[in-house]
């Protein structure tokens, strides 16, 4: 087989789920944004600053200091709104409909009580809404809030004023505020003090309407001593138009809490041309408030025609901890600008950061990270290792390392490598019996070993698989 | 007959028309259960005969066949790539092993075990069975069972990279294989045991070619032919007492007999 072949443009969750839907008309402006917050009986602060965020929004414009070509986006020709039809309110997963549940299934989540998955609990969010929630009531025995953010808005209208944007504020960036406008729904999580979660956490985006956006919105609370694993999936159908998909992340740890979010992406990442695709611009952040905090953030970024992605920490707490692994896959004519800002605010903080990107075909794939010691940061640490990897000689790969250290007694290393896999090691493989896209594959994932280390043990397996996926028939 | 090369010329897949052959006209004909030795001065074309047989993409074959016995019969296994001649027994010691970061030595050899007796309709072995499987073989490599567990030939003195490719070849069982300088780079007492690991494979039906610039490690791997290569051609075939004879006397008188 030639090393030219190219790659197979075989996406398994591609599929459309025919069903009654309900949607706003088509564009943005206040009366839509009135209507999404009546439609989820919101109290009037939400409302208030929904318009604000809109407002300001208004004022902005794209950010374009990335390294990404993005066609220009009609905010106007989207649909913001979409869910399917509904009764009133769903007390049971009976009145979820039939071809749902089977969508879920399909995707490998199967919801129903017989068949949940054991040992993690998931949020369901199909295009506008959170469809479900497993095992909440399991996870309420001890305490653990785990349930879509609306009713989270609904039934804690306290624990949601108190955290909700005080990570991301409506005016970080231009998706942040759109997300701030628009945001139909997400999931929220609470652990409360001391609180070891007993299951792992989960929220599946499945985006299938056409032209609609999605911007859902997630928060999670860990109260002192309290410890959760996240993961979150993703994917959505094949289609032929973009998609925008803005959604934003927030995350709290209080003292000695430690939060650990992992994220398998595999939104749809367009044909081999470019054409179709999700746009993924999103604001993911962790803000470790209290001292001895840890969030880490893992990230296998392998669909989505373009991502504009930057999961970052805020390490406040003296003595807290921030992390960051990545493995980012392009391949085609998909485009990455991927990384993450640790901020360091306390006393001995330290972060780490392992970012590995490999570029197969014409993709571009960029590494984008900023270290920030702030004046008050004393002995803090950061640790950065960006890799990347080229399959092929028509793809490109860029490291953009910011660094501004504002105190003397900081240490800040940063490595950085680029490697292509060699004929060597590529012959080497194959004499020892294995075929091309096996030698591949190997080579990618020895790369990749460090950051899935970190992955939980089913989510790592899913991530070996679809980096399989993606490399089939891809050869440099 | 296992392997027999016929009239073998070879280059470099990007070289320019006008460019020397490496190999030109090799003859060689192997049966099972036999030894040989390639020797010969640096450059004659020994390290690419072996590469060319397991198929190196770095070379092209300009003509000639290499007919290898496949099911009984011979065939031309010159369109076959690389981890198909692997498949069908042909097995090549590295000279330079290559690293392969972050892939466990485990992983790998079972990977390719696993590739082999899944072309040969043998079941697959699960992890556990596996390191049953490998521990007497690491036993006879006198290698510990921590190098399972490290990066492929990551960090690896050299001799471990040597033991690493016979207990690759060990593990693979293969019928025909190709030791290129395996013994470069080896202190006497890790030639004995990478020696000792060769000699213990060796079987009726099964044939080693050693490419060796020394006749040290033929005193203790016995060769049945030994063959001097020189500018790509075979310029002179004995049995054992030849590799004496050069080890006493070096090349030269060969090289200008063969010029005369």
């Amino acid at each position: 087989m030639s090393t030219e072949d190219v790659l197979k443009d075989d996406y398994k969750y591609g599929f459309y789920t025919d069903i009654e839907t309900e949607e706003f008309p088509k564009g943005l402006n206040e009366e839509v944004i009135a209507l999404l917050s009546k439609k989820k009986e919101e109290p009037q602060w939400l409302l208030d600053s929904r318009i604000k965020a809109f407002r300001h929004w208004q004022k902005m414009k794209m950010p374009n200091w990335a390294k990404l070509k993005i066609p220009e986006i009609d905010f106007q020709d989207l649909y913001y709104y979409s869910a399917p039809k509904k009764k009133e309110s769903l007390s049971s997963l009976d009145e979820v409909d039939p071809e749902l549940l089977a969508t879920f299934e399909k995707l490998g989540i199967p919801l129903t009580e017989q068949k949940r998955i054991t040992g993690v609990a998931v949020d369901v969010v199909f295009d506008s809404v959170s469809i479900t929630t497993t095992w909440k009531e399991d996870l309420e025995k001890v305490g653990v809030i785990f349930c879509s953010i609306s009713e989270a808005i609904r039934d804690y209208p306290d624990l949601i004023k108190k955290y909700l944007g005080t990570v991301v504020p409506y005016s970080d960036n231009f998706y942040a505020a759109l997300n701030a406008a628009v945001f139909s729904d997400g999931s929220f999580a609470y652990i409360p003090k001391g609180v070891t979660c007993p299951m792992d956490l989960s929220t599946y985006f499945r985006i299938n309407a056409k032209e609609t956006g999605q911007f859902e919105r997630t928060l999670i609370v860990a109260e002192e001593g309290s410890y959760v694993n996240y993961l979150e999936g993703c994917t959505a159908p094949q289609r032929d138009e973009n998609q925008l998909h803005a959604a934003i992340v927030e995350i709290v740890a209080l003292d000695d809490a430690e939060v650990k979010y992992s994220t398998v992406q595999n939104w749809y990442a367009g044909n081999k041309e470019g054409k179709g695709g999700i746009y993924n611009f999103v604001t993911k952040r962790g803000n470790c408030l209290g001292r001895n905090s840890k969030i880490s953030w893992t990230q296998v970024e392998a669909g989505s025609a373009i991502t504009w992605k930057y999961p970052s920490c805020n390490l406040i707490g003296d003595n807290s901890q921030g992390a960051f692994y990545s493995v980012a896959l392009t391949n085609n004519m998909m485009q990455a600008d991927t990384g993450t800002k640790m901020v360091h605010i306390g006393k001995n903080t330290k972060s780490t950061i392992i970012s590995k990107g490999i570029s197969a075909e014409t993709s571009q794939n960029n590494y984008r990270g900023l270290v920030k010691i702030m004046p008050g940061a004393h002995g803090a640490r950061n640790y950065s290792q960006c890799d990347s990897m080229l399959v092929g000689d028509k793809c490109s790969a860029s490291t953009f390392p910011y660094i501004e250290v504002k105190n003397n007694s900081a240490t800040v290393e940063h490595e950085a490598s680029t490697t292509k896999i060699s004929e060597d090691q590529l012959f080497y493989l194959q004499s020892r019996g294995l075929d091309m896209e096996k030698c591949i594959s190997l080579i990618v994932n020895g790369f990749c070993n460090e950051v899935f280390k970190t992955l939980p043990l089913e989510f790592s397996v899913e991530a070996v698989k679809l980096l399989e996926m993606k490399l089939e028939n891809s050869v440099g | 007959m296992l392997i027999e090369v016929k009239n073998l010329h070879a280059k470099l897949s990007d070289s320019e028309e006008g460019d020397k052959e490496i190999l030109r006209g090799i003859n060689l004909t192997i049966k099972p259960g036999e030894v040989h030795a390639i020797m010969g001065p640096n450059g004659s074309g020994k390290s690419t005969l072996a590469k060319v047989i397991a198929g190196h993409p770095s070379f092209e074959v300009s003509s000639g066949e290499i007919n290898y016995n496949i099911n009984g019969k011979a065939q031309d296994i010159l369109e076959l790539d690389p981890d198909e001649r692997s498949k069908q027994g042909i097995f090549l010691g590295f000279q330079y092993p290559v690293e392969i970061p972050g892939v466990s030595n485990l992983s790998f050899l079972r990977e390719s075990f696993n590739a082999v007796c899944k072309s040969q309709g043998i079941d697959e072995m699960e992890e556990d069975a596996f390191r049953e499987y490998l521990k007497p073989k690491l036993k006879l490599l006198e290698m510990d069972e921590s190098f399972l567990d490290r990066g492929v030939n990551t960090g690896f003195s050299g001799g471990e990279k040597k033991k690493n490719e016979i207990l690759q070849m060990a593990v693979l069982n293969p019928r025909l294989s190709l030791l290129d300088e395996t013994d470069s780079g080896l202190d006497i007492d890790a030639l004995k045991v990478v020696a000792k690991g060769v000699n213990s494979l060796k079987n009726k039906y099964n044939a080693t070619v050693l490419v060796t610039h020394y006749q040290r490690l033929l005193d203790y791997i016995t060769p049945d032919f030994v063959h001097v290569l020189y500018k790509g051609q075979i310029i002179k075939s004995g049995d054992k007492s030849l590799a004496l004879e050069l080890e006493e006397k070096g090349y030269d008188w060969l090289i200008e007999e063969a010029n005369s």
